[in-house]
């Protein structure tokens, strides 16, 4: 699996995804610089964690508007899986790409922390390798991370099986205890309708050893080792 | 000719505010009873050329609905605050 | 000019008489007012230690594995595979005092650039609320020195522009602040952590080009003070057309250019050939880059505007030529004996220690910023010390910082000493063996006999420490005159230490790990209440002696430890400070979420002490059953007293008939909110 990690101005995750990807699962990835066009020789792009330009006006928002972004579009378009996580999933959003926005945490504090995710479906191209229900424990950090979206968008994707994460308890039950930042539903994480798109806030490159405390964010990077298997097949 | 305008950036009505919720709880603490809501924001300045009123108002709209505000979640006003024909440069010469 | 005439230009830049003689006498005429601001910031305390200084040659700051001592931007110290950690500690205190927010914010961009000007990637922060200091990791010969060492070098300035930001910030730092600070707000800056980021990748990135010769944060005293330092560190000098610096204001005068202390601004020095590659790295991250002068041979500072000098200062006499301060000392009279009031409620006690804002948890804060970024994180905030993987090793990284303004105010030579006697057993508590010190000193106005005492003392207590457990100090930093309208601030020292282990899967948790393990006390409890948590729970006035360090018994307690965590012998292992051994059993229970049952008090002591005291030198350890007869074994060979405590398990936390709580009922406590 050939993986992009895309660098803007401001991003931090970077150099976490291309260890997870490189060092722990040994597949090759390299950096995307923001103005890049093209990304044909690309299976995977990951818009990792950060605060791109600064989080300024709005998280993401700039970003939304990067040379690569146009390239991203496309590429999603034609069916390439596309991760992005925390501050990349919040430039999905702007970009239009997943439904909704993030706003800042019911708390208005940032939250750095390890959250249990239960996984609501397993189709799509990063949750293949789960079991619907199955409880994962991976970290969240961000200051804005409260899932909303409008009643009829909300509906839909609930309708659609497009809700892919959320947050819960230890044991899989979704509680408004469990709920870091007052996401409607408790939703971490949506795909797309294809399912080859998807954003999350919680930092599954943050989990991939046991040293750091987990291996569960695994799965989604070897899910979409599965999800790519399949197409070629 | 340069113009000013002023954009209004907040939440929409149905989206849950918290930095508002959060102010207004710090008002009542310093007794300021009476406040029933608080809505919290964005201002912006912007100071651009444009040939006339008409276009720097469409200019700015379009700036805004593309950057400066998210359709999904938030409202926005603009107003712009055009030179008045006599005033030459003193600075006070601005009216809304 | 009289000296007369000027009275109130030497207040402006908090420089007195003498100093102003001796300027006269270095440059053989009377400054201008470019060259009187120059001085005052360089000869300011917060960038001379003209106070300070004579004290801390005391200090040991050589040992084998020391790459680079105190005098650079940071220390850096061996860890093998040809890496070194860059580490320093700072305060931001006056900046913070008027602006928090902002002041905060600033401090750790400071300390952030000194590190990453090191050629290093900052790893880690760690806070205590007073200070901000920082690791980073860098290979050997990467480690990046900044000095001006040939003369026809270019001296670029690069990113942020220039405003009149904290013009005087330096000398600012040494007055004492009064309620009229709050309009001197200038003073502090904003901090813009996007472009930060983005100076931080074009250093490393430029760290990596040959031809590069020096990298150097623009901090206190701006530009004069970075131009400065390289320059006279590599005996050469340096011509600057300030003219040529961007600004981010109109109208600003070359003494605002060169005293701005704005932040995200980098001094870099290239040789001619290599300033393409140098620029193409700043258009890569668009930042940019002003050409603003050449290094010389002179042994001057030259500063011109528009080709007309406006400042001609040798550097000798501007960086090392301020003469040194030698205050009067005053020591207080040896402090009575505490009277120890009995306990009359332990469990009650316990439950209020713990929810105390010293003790309780400190996750509300800590999970407010990010303790993970870089994939490194073993254990995170909240236990003894952090510990960070070593990137591309399995060696880890523990870092710690400590200090208790109570013992410090009623010893400042045993506080101090117990300071690094704390950090030292923090780090050893993971399994890593400490490797060197970081020192931030923050103490009152020194010109107070009782204040210039205690820093003194301080001193000593740091240097004799630091000989005793073989810890070479790196880098550090003094703030003085921390006053607020006559009132000093406690003297704070806090001592800031690195180790090292060598392999990460022998790292040693804090919490409680088994049940049906065994918990023993390491170390001898005395009869020392003095200074403790317990006693300011109950509003004993602050008096007697605090708990003596016996540096001796430390170091073998150390190795001891160390032994036994290399062997595999102990499975949990946790420092006894604050609020003494049932905190420490009750901290233990907490981080591992298991009960623990103790028969009662052990050896000749009172029930106060042993609950409560805080005697130095002590450590709790878990072992399983099997391997008690090692672990005794071992400190027998340490000289190390060994007590049996308690047992692991259950739901509980119980010390004979006196304590029964429910471990949730603990943890309530533990976790009330700030």
């Amino acid at each position: 699996m050939n993986t992009g990690i895309v660098v803007f101005p401001g991003t931090w995750s970077d150099r976490d995804c291309a260890h997870a990807l490189s060092d722990v699962l040994g597949q090759p990835a390299r950096y995307v610089d923001h103005r890049e066009e093209r990304l044909d020789d690309l299976d995977l792009v990951i818009l990792p964690g950060g605060f791109s330009y600064g989080d300024y006006l709005r998280c993401g928002a700039i970003a939304r508007f990067a040379p690569v972004m146009e390239a991203v579009t496309d590429f999603a378009n034609r069916g390439g899986l596309v991760l992005g996580i925390c501050n990349g999933f919040q430039i999905l959003q702007e970009a239009r790409l997943l439904p909704g926005a993030l706003l800042r945490n019911a708390s208005c504090e940032f939250r750095c922390e390890w959250v249990n995710l239960r996984v609501e479906q397993s189709e799509s191209a990063f949750t293949l390798d789960c079991r619907p229900g199955q409880v994962l424990r991976i970290p969240i950090s961000h200051g804005e991370g409260n899932f909303f979206a409008d009643p009829q968008t909300l509906e839909a994707i609930e309708r659609n099986g497009q809700v892919v994460f959320r947050y819960c308890a230890p044991d899989g039950r979704v509680t408004a205890e469990s709920n870091p930042n007052g996401s409607l539903g408790n939703i971490a994480g949506i795909a797309n309708a294809h399912g080859n798109v998807v954003g999350l806030m919680p930092h599954p490159e943050r989990a991939c050893e046991d040293l750091l405390g987990s291996t569960d964010g695994l799965a989604l990077f070897r899910s979409a080792i599965h999800a790519l298997d399949r197409v070629a097949v | 000719m340069t113009y000013r305008a002023e954009v209004f950036v907040t939440l929409k009505p149905v989206v849950n505010d918290p930095a508002g919720l959060t102010i207004k709880g710090g008002l009542h603490a310093l007794g300021f009873d009476s406040v029933r809501e608080v809505r919290a924001g964005k201002y912006l300045v912007l100071t651009l050329d444009a040939d006339d009123e008409d276009q720097a108002r469409s200019r700015v709209e379009e700036m805004t609905r593309q950057l400066l505000a998210n359709a999904v979640i938030e409202d926005y006003r603009i107003e712009l605050k055009v030179p008045s024909p006599s005033g030459g440069g003193q600075g006070g010469g601005l009216r809304t | 000019m009289a000296i007369a005439v000027r009275r109130a230009q030497l207040q402006e830049v908090a420089l007195n008489e003498d100093e102003y003689r001796a300027i006269v006498r270095a440059i053989g005429r009377d400054p201008n007012d470019l060259e009187l601001g120059m001085f005052g910031a360089l000869w300011s305390e917060h960038c001379s230690y003209k106070t300070a200084k004579a004290l801390l040659r005391q200090l040991p700051t050589e040992g084998p594995d020391v790459l680079q001592g105190p005098g650079e931007n940071a220390g850096a110290v061996d860890i093998g595979n040809g890496l070194a950690v860059v580490f320093k500690i700072e305060s931001h205190n006056h900046p913070s005092a008027i602006e928090p927010y902002q002041g905060a914010a600033t401090g750790v961009g400071g300390i952030l650039r000194d590190v990453f000007a090191m050629g290093a990637r900052p790893v880690a922060i760690l806070d205590a609320l007073r200070f901000g200091p920082l690791d980073g990791i860098v290979a050997h010969d990467r480690l990046r020195r900044a000095t001006a060492d040939r003369a026809g070098d270019i001296v670029l300035l690069v990113g942020a522009d220039t405003g009149r930001d904290g013009i005087h910030g330096a000398t600012f730092a040494s007055v004492e602040m009064d309620e009229r600070s709050a309009e001197r707000r200038p003073a502090v800056q904003v901090g813009n952590p996007f472009l930060e980021k983005l100076l931080c990748e074009a250093c490393l990135r430029l760290n990596e080009l040959d031809g590069v010769t020096a990298i150097q944060d623009l901090g206190a005293a701006g530009l004069t003070s970075a131009a400065s330092e390289l320059a006279h560190r590599g005996h050469r000098g340096i011509d600057i057309d300030v003219d040529r610096i961007s600004r981010r204001e109109q109208g600003m005068t070359p003494y605002e250019a060169m005293l701005s202390e704005s932040q995200e601004r980098m001094l870099i020095l290239v040789r001619p050939e290599a300033e393409a590659a140098a620029r193409q790295v700043f258009d890569h991250f668009e930042l940019h880059a002003d050409r603003i002068g050449v290094v010389t041979g002179t042994g001057r500072i030259r500063i011109r505007d528009h080709g007309v000098s406006v400042a001609d200062i040798p550097l000798k006499a501007l960086v090392d030529g301020v003469p040194l301060r030698t205050p009067v000392a005053s020591f207080p009279d040896r402090q009575p004996t505490v009277v120890m009031p009995a306990v009359e409620e332990p469990e009650a006690i316990l439950l209020d220690l713990i929810a105390s804002p010293n003790l309780r948890s400190r996750r509300p804060i800590y999970r407010t910023y990010d303790h993970q970024v870089q994939d490194n994180t073993v254990f995170g905030p909240g236990f003894d010390a952090a510990l960070l993987r070593v990137p591309g090793t399995n060696k880890g990284l523990a870092l710690t910082t400590d200090g208790n303004p109570w013992y410090v105010a009623l010893d400042p030579y045993e506080g101090t000493k117990a300071a690094v006697a704390e950090a030292a057993r923090n780090i050893v508590c993971t399994g890593a063996r400490p490797i060197a010190v970081t020192n931030c000193l923050n103490f009152g106005n020194p010109e107070r006999p009782a204040i210039f005492g205690q820093l003194q003392e301080s001193i000593r207590g740091l240097a004799d420490a630091c000989r005793a457990l073989d810890l070479p100090v790196v880098s550090g930093n003094v703030s003085l005159y921390n006053e607020t309208s006559e009132r000093n601030i406690p003297p704070t020292p806090v001592i800031g230490m690195v180790g090292l282990l060598e392999d990460l899967s022998l790292r040693c948790p804090s919490g409680f790990q088994e049940d049906g393990d065994l918990v023993f006390l390491l170390g001898e409890t005395r009869e020392e209440l003095a200074g403790s948590a317990y006693l300011r729970l109950l509003g004993a006035p602050a008096e007697g002696r605090p708990p003596m360090v016996s540096l001796e018994m430390e170091r073998r307690l150390q190795a001891a430890m160390l032994d036994s965590i290399g062997r595999g012998v102990v499975r949990c292992a946790h420092d006894v400070s604050d609020g003494g051994l049932l905190i420490a059993l009750a901290e233990s229970a907490l981080y591992g979420g298991r009960g623990l049952r103790c028969p009662g008090i052990v050896g000749p002591i009172s029930r106060e002490a042993f609950f409560f005291g805080e005697s130095q030198g002590r450590v709790i350890v878990s072992v399983a059953p099997r391997r008690v007869p090692e672990l005794q074994q071992l400190m027998t060979s340490h000289h190390i007293p060994l007590y049996a405590i308690g047992v692991i398990g259950g739901e509980d936390f119980q010390v004979g008939s006196d304590i029964r709580l429910s471990l949730d009922s603990l943890r309530q406590a533990w976790e009330t909110p700030f």
